[in-house]
């Protein structure tokens, strides 16, 4: 049980640690890194609950993709980063006020609902059943119950790829591409002229 | 000595915390807001799966999933607005993107 703390402790610590160094960090590829270290201490402590299924979609879904893309992208784009970090000092104090106000308040009602809710009784986390793994668990649910829901969450997953590659294609107007169209309708009297040439001139195109 | 459900939820709420902040102190680093708003949704996920991990119910779970799925989806749909904000202004400050004025 002193293990499970001592995990528990060093987790959290690292997971808060972490995501106040992703706002705070002077250089973004920075804070991309710290928002990985993140997730991954998330993980740990999913593992911990015994989610292991979330844990290990947090890894995949978040560390593998989408902070993979963030980085992409704060490297692709040249920003002079120094200059958007203006204002950083003017909006401390008052940032730093609300956040402790709202810190302190879900807190409160974290530890009201967790000793006076709907919880209280059960102290020991079961994310399993009694002869199935917490995967198995997931599964019978989400295949079932909330298979429309499943459904609609893969078409919001299309209309967002859909959405983010129609936004970032462009066609240059200088790039030769294929044309199908104009190869299929080719016939040798489009595709062939015949240029008399005078002696000593040449085609002169 | 003994974690329980208070303890998540303070971990979430922390870290709720910060993503708010971080919104509030990096306004005009867009890139940054982006990152708080995971992190927001990440600190949601934290309570959905302590919450369904102690009221022994897995929808808590079911949901968690449908929330990292929205935010792969928000997360892939606001970097390719940036990318194309960035190639019409050469600038992603915040400050110039109310250009369109409703």
């Amino acid at each position: 049980m002193a293990l499970q703390a001592i995990a528990f402790y060093v987790l959290a610590i690292v997971t808060v640690a972490a995501g106040f160094a992703v706002v705070s960090a002077r250089n973004p590829v920075h804070s991309v890194l710290f928002l990985i270290l993140t997730f991954f201490s998330a993980a740990g402590l999913f593992v911990l609950l015994g989610a292991e299924f979330l844990a290990m979609l947090l890894v995949v879904v978040y560390v593998g993709a989408v902070a993979v893309l963030f980085l992409f992208v704060v490297m692709m784009l040249d920003v002079d980063f120094a200059a958007l970090r203006q204002g950083f000092a003017r909006y401390l104090p008052l940032g730093g006020l609300v956040a402790a106000i709202l810190s302190i308040e879900m807190i409160a009602v974290a530890s009201a609902v967790a000793t006076q809710g709907a919880a209280r009784g059960n102290a020991e986390p079961r994310a399993a059943g009694a002869d199935v793994t917490n995967t198995e668990v997931i599964g019978r649910v989400l295949y079932t119950d909330y298979v429309y829901f499943f459904q609609a969450a893969g078409l919001v997953l299309l209309v967002a790829m859909i959405g983010a590659i129609v936004l970032t294609l462009r066609h240059k107007p200088n790039t030769r591409r294929q044309v199908v169209a104009d190869q299929v309708l080719r016939n040798p009297k489009t595709g062939m002229r015949i240029v008399q040439i005078k002696p000593g001139e040449g085609i002169g195109e | 000595m003994t974690i329980g459900l208070v303890h998540y939820l303070a971990v979430a709420a922390i870290l709720f915390t910060i993503g708010v902040f971080g919104i509030f102190v990096n306004r005009k680093n867009i890139i940054v807001i982006l990152m708080s708003i995971e992190l927001i949704l990440l600190a949601v996920n934290i309570n959905l799966v302590a919450f369904s991990v102690y009221l022994h119910n897995v929808v808590g779970q079911i949901f968690a999933m449908f929330v990292l799925t929205v935010a792969a989806a928000e997360a892939a749909v606001g970097l390719a607005i940036l990318v194309t904000f960035f190639r019409n202004r050469g600038d992603i400050s915040v400050d110039d993107a109310s250009m369109m004025r409703g």
